[in-house]
Parts: C-alpha cells; structure tokens; sequence
C-alpha cells in the first residue's frame, strides 16, 4: 500500500527537481518560474499528505492558500517577463546580470 | 597713575594701529604711535630725575591679579625703582626717538602701519619687561620682546633671508628660555613665591645649601644663578647663543637700532642687576658670568674688525658692548653694567640710526667698500657718526671730559682689575685689548664710510639708482634720485659687483676696499630728511653728554642714594675702582689711542695695508671673516641631525608607519574587501539563489542541530 513515506519520497524529488531547475538552467527564465511552482507543488504534496496522515484539515486549507499565492505568483513572475522582454529583448538567463557588480 | 599710563599707552597705540592698520591710514597710524611714545617719555623722565634727587622711592603699583593657584600668588604690578627709571628711560627715548626716525626711513615702505604697531608693541613689553615685580611678569616681557623682535626682523617676510633671521632668532631664544623657565621653576621651588623682593631677602639664607638637579648634588644658587643666566645669555647674544644678533640685522635699520642694540638685547644684562643680589650668593655663578662676557665681548670685537656689511659691524660691536656689561656685572659692578648700558643704548642707537641715514642715502648699499668719501655730501649724519663713535671707542680725559663710553667702558674694565681675582684679571686684560679691537673697528667704520675716494661706482644698488634716474622709472625706494644727472660718461664702467643686498649673508668675497673701483658713478648722495636727522641729534647729545652728567649717581659717590639697594652697589668696592694704578687707569684709553692709530695707519696712511694683512694671514683672515666657524658648527651639531631627524621621523615614522597602518591602512582594506565583494556579484538569478539556498540548508541545519 502507498504510505507516507512514498509521498514524501515523490515530493523531495520534485523539491529537488525544481532546485536543480532554478540554477542548471541556462537558457530560459520561464523555466526558473515552472521551477519555483514545481518547489510549491512539492511543499503542497507535503502538506496534504501530513494532512491525511494526521488527519487534520488544516494542512489542506494551508495547501489552498499556498496555490492561491503560486497562482499570483506565476501572474505576476509572467507579467514581469513580459515587460523584461519588451525592454531588453531577450529573456535570455545569459544575459540577465543587470546587477553583476 | 603716571606709570600705568606710561606703560599701557604704547599696548593701546599698537592695538589701535595694528587694528586699524590701513583702514586709518599711514598719517594717523603713524601720528598715535608715536605720539603715544612720546608721551610715555615725557613721563618717565620725571621719575627718573626723581630718583637722580633722591626725592622718590622704590614702590609698587599693583594693577591686575594675575594667577591665585595654591602657594603661587602673581599679580601684574609694576615696580618703580631706581633701576626701573633707568630703563624706563632708556625704553621710551630711544623707542620714541626711532619712531621719530622711521617716519622717514620707512616712507616708502607699503606696510608702515604694521611696522609701527609692531614697534609699539614691542616698546609695550619691554617696559613690561623692565616694571616687572615677579619672575612670571619678566618672563611675560621677555617673551613678548621676543615676538616682537621675531615679527620686525622677518618684517620683510617677502625676503627668504629676512624669514630664515627671524626662525633663527626666535629658535636661538628658545634655548635661552629654556634656561630661564627652568630658573623661574626652580626659584619658585625653592623659595616658593616668584616675587622678585622676597626671592632677593631670602637669597642670602640660602647660600651654601644644595639641591638635587640632574641625580648630582649641586650648590642652590649657583644652579639657580646660572639657568637664569643662560636666559641672559640668549637674549643678550652672548657667545654661544649669539648667533642669531648678526642675522637680525635682515629688519629694517630702525629696528636694528631700537631692539637689538639699545634695548631688548640689554634685558639680559637688566635680569643679572635685578637679580644682583641673588647673584651676589653665589661667587661661581659670577665667575662664569664674568668668563661668558669677557670671551664675548673679546670674540665680537675681533669678528667686527673683518666685516664689510656697516649694519653688521655694529651689530657684533653690540655684541662685544654686552659682553663689557656682563663681566661688569661679573666683577661685582652692577651700577658700571647699569651705567654702561645707559651709554651704550644712546650711542648704539645713534650708530645704528647713523648707519641707516648713510643706508638711506646710499640707496640701500650696505656694504662699506662701495662707500668713501661721503663726509661732505651728508655732513649732519657724518657728525652724528663721529659723535657715536667717539662715545663707543671712550675718548676723554679724567676729571675734564670724556664722551659717554670713556666713563662707563673705562669703569667696567678698572672694575675687573680692582676685584683683584683671577677672573677679574683675565677679564681686565681681554677688556682692553677689546677695547682696542673697539675703538680699531669703529674708525675703520668711520674711514671707509666717510672719508678717502667714492667707491660707488661698484655697487649694484647705485648702479640701479642711476639707471632709474634716466628715465626707466621702475617704482624704487628712493624718492629724491629724480634730479639732473649729467654723467653720462660713467656708465660703462658697469662692473661685477658681488650682490652684497640688504641683508643677504656675507659672501666669502675678501676682496678689500681698494680692490673696488673708484668713482661716484654719477651718483649724489643726499642727505636725510629732517625727521631723521632730528633723533640722530638727539641721540649725538646722549652719546655726548650722558657719561659726563650721570657717572657721580651711577657708579660714583652718590650710588648708594641712587640706587637705594635695587641693585648691589658695594660702596667700598666702587670707590676702590678710583684707586686703581695709574697704569690700570689709561690702559683703557692707551688701547683706544692705539687702535686709532692703527685704523688711521691701515685706511688713511697705507691703504694697501690691510690687503697684505689679510693676504699673510689668509687662515686667520677666513676664520674671522667666517664668524669663528660658529653658524657652520651649529650647522654641524644641532641643525643637520635636526634636519635629519625630522626627516626620519617624517618618512619613516609618520609616511611609513602611522599612515601606511593607519588611513592608508584603513583605505586598502576598504578597497580589496570591495574588490573581492565584487567579484562575488555575478548578477545572475541563480547565483542569489543557490546562495540563499545553501544559506537556509545551513540555518535549517543548525536549528535542528540544536
């Protein structure tokens, strides 16, 4: 049967794929954004299995609020985008070190 | 209060005109100044005539407390007494009489306000100075004199040398000072009060007793005497501390006259007879007072035999006078030291004044061998000069006449002779042979100047003169060349004239006078204008007449009524002076005579002679001409390593240590932390975010750890 610990399992994996995804990734900014989400995905999986395991409600209701913010998120990380790229003209990762010291 | 007035006028006239400085303008600066200055003369030969009479007294006039800390009680006072007057006297005429006198010496100069301010500044601390009633308001005189002294000689300042004399007399100075805090410390050590009354009465009690000073045991007052007489010995330019007398002479001419002949270099000699009986409990001090005024006044006169420059001849004639004042003093005659600083200020002065009217019309040549013949074209000063010179070299005949030096000079060396100790002798015999180097320098001064064949033609300052006249008017500081020159023929005759200018240090040129070329150059001297022919007058009656009216009160039978015990007079001793053998009695004279005859023998008779002189002697020439090699030795032992550790700790010590690890240091750091850190800043998202990953992995980790 699937316990606790498969979730938990499913869930590092997707933590760490999105980790690996912020800082491998060389080509897209996009994909920094799917990363963060995969990370919040992860965190929700987290949650809802604790949720069912405990059997408290509250970490589902966590779960909710966590994919309204990831919702505004992704909005406002696209909108962003958008703006970078009519500016700059690339949303190359490359050739994003406006702040290179 | 008449002496509060007397003292405090020349401060008011010199805030007054300092402050107001061009805003009043020259007439008006000039007129308080001066008119200030007269006033206080006006005021203080009453109280001198007082004294001469017997009708005053000693006493105080208190006008501000000064310090109230523990045992240590100083007021400003003022002190009036017999030895006061006389200085007061001898301030305020001369200081008056120079004012008088730069009127017309400094009339073309830019700057008169701040000359005269600073000359009134100066006659104020002196009769500080001279009015003090404790150590610590003496000490306050003699500081500001200093300043003064310090202000007029760089007056000038645009000159390099005038700023290098003004540096060196105040730094030369400080060793004096030195010595003299350090006597002021002790004294209030020792007696606890710095009252000048109560150290002399409990002086005496003291004689004999020791004190520990530097881990030895030594004898109180002859250590207290001693560091109180390096003080005198700086201020007054005695050998050692001399050197800085020669160089002062940079200031303008009335300033030579005023501080560094007639007054403020007498102050150490006025310290030794305020303090005389302080002095008077310790033999040794005197002994070695005796010695340091004898070698100086011997050294000075035979440096003055070989000088070029009229303006420093007469300064190393000061020098050698102060050293006749100090063994005076040496031997017990505090009333001869008195006396002959009395004279000497009239006459030095009036040389000096002399020599700055014959500056004056030589268009700022300073150097006798480019003079000659001038007796007939400024006769008035030629006469003051004479007047002066017969007063220095003390001609005169006992019990008729003589001329002001002849009492005073003759007193101080017949002293020496009648103390009857080895020191009294020694300096018997170096006194009348300086006396003869005196009187020999001063004619030689007097037949370069004024008499033989012109000799300007060789002096660029003439040669200038003559040019401007013809039209090339650059604005020169002299205003009655403007007339007709017909010369033209001389012209040519431009020669290398070695720059000898004001005040520039002696080069080793030893070329004599009858090496320069003759002639007048076309060029008329004129003589000086009214205003300062009128102090040359004055001062020629002084130098006249002051020796004859005032030896009886001085350091004769009325002494003891005089002087009312401000200074030691040792009545039996003074009279033993008149019973000196015939012989001790001329021999000051005799020397006088023979100098004369070899000053008239070497520039009148056989020109060539000093030539050959010089020429067979060269080292002994060199050596004097030189000074003795004293400026060159101190350049040796005390400015060199001055000057080398000053740069040690400048390189090393300040550049390489303190800032090297210190700012700089600190800037360096600054940077490489910044260049670093900026080097960590890719700008790339991702970096940040690895970071701030590993960051939160660590703090996690840490949390649970605990």
């Amino acid at each position: 049967m699937i316990g606790l610990g498969h979730y938990l399992t499913v869930s590092a994996i997707l933590f760490a794929t999105g980790v690996f995804g912020i800082f491998l990734n060389r080509k897209n900014l996009i994909i920094i954004l799917m990363s963060i989400e995969l990370i919040l995905l992860s965190v929700n999986l987290n949650l809802v299995a604790f949720s069912a395991y405990l059997h408290d409600l509250v970490g589902q209701v966590f779960a909710m609020f966590v994919l309204t913010v990831a919702a505004g998120e992704a909005a406002i990380g696209l909108a962003i985008l958008v703006i970078y790229f009519r500016g700059r003209g690339t949303i190359s990762v490359e050739d994003v070190n406006r702040m290179k010291g | 209060m008449n002496i509060i007035a007397l003292v405090f006028l020349p401060l008011l006239a010199a805030i007054v005109g300092g402050l107001g400085n061009r805003a009043l303008g020259n007439t008006i600066v000039k007129s308080i100044t001066t008119g200030a200055l007269f006033i206080s003369c006006l005021l203080a030969w009453p109280i001198f005539i007082g004294f001469l009479q017997g009708n005053d007294h000693a006493h105080v006039v208190k006008v501000l407390s000064f310090i109230t800390s523990g045992d240590l009680k100083v007021d400003w006072a003022l002190r009036v007494d017999s030895l006061t007057a006389v200085m007061l006297v001898v301030v305020t005429t001369v200081s008056s009489l120079v004012h008088l006198y730069s009127w017309g010496y400094m009339a073309e100069d830019p700057s008169q306000p701040r000359f005269f301010a600073y000359l009134s500044l100066f006659t104020f601390a002196m009769l500080m100075l001279v009015t003090a009633d404790s150590l610590i308001q003496m000490f306050f005189g003699w500081e500001g004199v200093g300043l003064a002294s310090y202000l007029l000689i760089g007056f000038w300042y645009e000159k390099p040398s005038a700023q290098a004399a003004a540096i060196k007399a105040f730094v030369v100075n400080r060793v004096g000072d030195f010595g003299f805090s350090l006597g002021i410390f002790g004294t209030f050590l020792v007696f606890g009060t710095v009252s000048i009354p109560a150290i002399l009465a409990a002086a005496p009690h003291m004689a004999g007793s020791t004190i520990g000073f530097l881990g030895m045991r030594v004898d109180t007052m002859t250590l207290l005497c001693l560091l109180l007489f390096v003080g005198a010995m700086g201020k007054s330019a005695q050998l050692g501390l001399h050197t800085w007398l020669p160089d002062a002479m940079e200031g303008p001419t009335p300033v030579s006259a005023l501080i560094h002949a007639a007054t403020m270099v007498t102050a150490g000699v006025f310290m030794v007879c305020r303090l005389s009986p302080m002095f008077e409990t310790s033999q040794t001090a005197l002994t070695v007072v005796t010695y340091v005024g004898a070698a100086t006044a011997f050294f000075a006169a035979t440096v003055g035999v070989v000088q070029t420059d009229i303006k420093r001849v007469i300064a190393y004639s000061t020098c050698s006078q102060l050293g006749y004042m100090f063994f005076g003093a040496g031997v017990g005659a505090f009333g001869g030291a008195m006396f002959h600083l009395f004279t000497h200020a009239f006459f030095k002065a009036l040389l000096f004044l002399g020599a700055g009217s014959v500056i004056h019309a030589m268009h700022h040549e300073q150097d006798m061998r480019f003079y000659g013949g001038l007796r007939k074209h400024i006769p008035i000063t030629f006469w003051a000069m004479m007047a002066g010179t017969l007063a220095i070299t003390g001609v005169g005949i006992d019990e008729v006449f003589g001329f002001a030096g002849f009492y005073s000079k003759d007193a101080i060396i017949t002293a020496a002779f009648a103390r009857g100790t080895t020191a009294g002798g020694i300096a018997y015999f170096v006194g009348v042979t300086a006396a003869l180097l005196t009187s020999f320098y001063s004619w030689r001064l007097v037949y370069l100047t004024f008499f033989g064949q012109p000799r300007w033609v060789g002096s660029e300052h003439i040669q200038h003169a003559i040019h401007d006249a013809h039209g090339h008017d650059h604005d020169h500081h002299d205003h009655d060349h403007a007339h007709d020159h017909a010369h033209h023929a001389h012209h040519d005759a431009h020669l290398d004239a070695p720059d000898e200018g004001a005040g520039a240090e002696p080069t080793v040129d030893s070329r004599g006078a009858e090496d320069m070329p003759k002639g007048t150059g076309g060029y008329h001297p004129h003589e000086s204008p009214l205003n300062m022919l009128i102090p040359l007058c004055v001062l020629s009656l002084g130098a006249v007449f002051a020796g004859f009216f005032f030896a009886k009160p001085f350091i004769g039978a009325g002494g003891t009524a005089f002087w009312q015990g401000s200074v030691w007079f040792d009545r039996e001793f003074m009279e033993s002076i008149e019973h000196v053998p015939f012989f001790v009695k001329i021999s000051a004279s005799l020397a006088m005579l023979i100098g004369l005859l070899l000053a008239t023998w070497a520039y009148v008779w056989d020109k060539s002679l000093p030539a050959r002189v010089a020429g067979s002697a060269r080292g002994l020439y060199a050596f004097l001409l030189n000074k003795w090699y004293f400026d060159e030795l101190y350049d040796i032992l005390f400015v060199r390593p001055a000057f080398a550790l000053g740069r040690l700790l400048w390189k090393r010590g300040d550049q390489g240590t303190i800032d090297r690890f210190g700012p700089n240091g600190a800037a360096w750091l600054v940077n490489v932390t910044g260049v670093v850190s900026r080097k960590m800043q890719s700008g790339y998202v991702y970096t940040y975010a690895l970071v701030m990953l590993l960051g939160l992995a660590a703090a996690a980790t840490w949390v649970i750890a605990n």
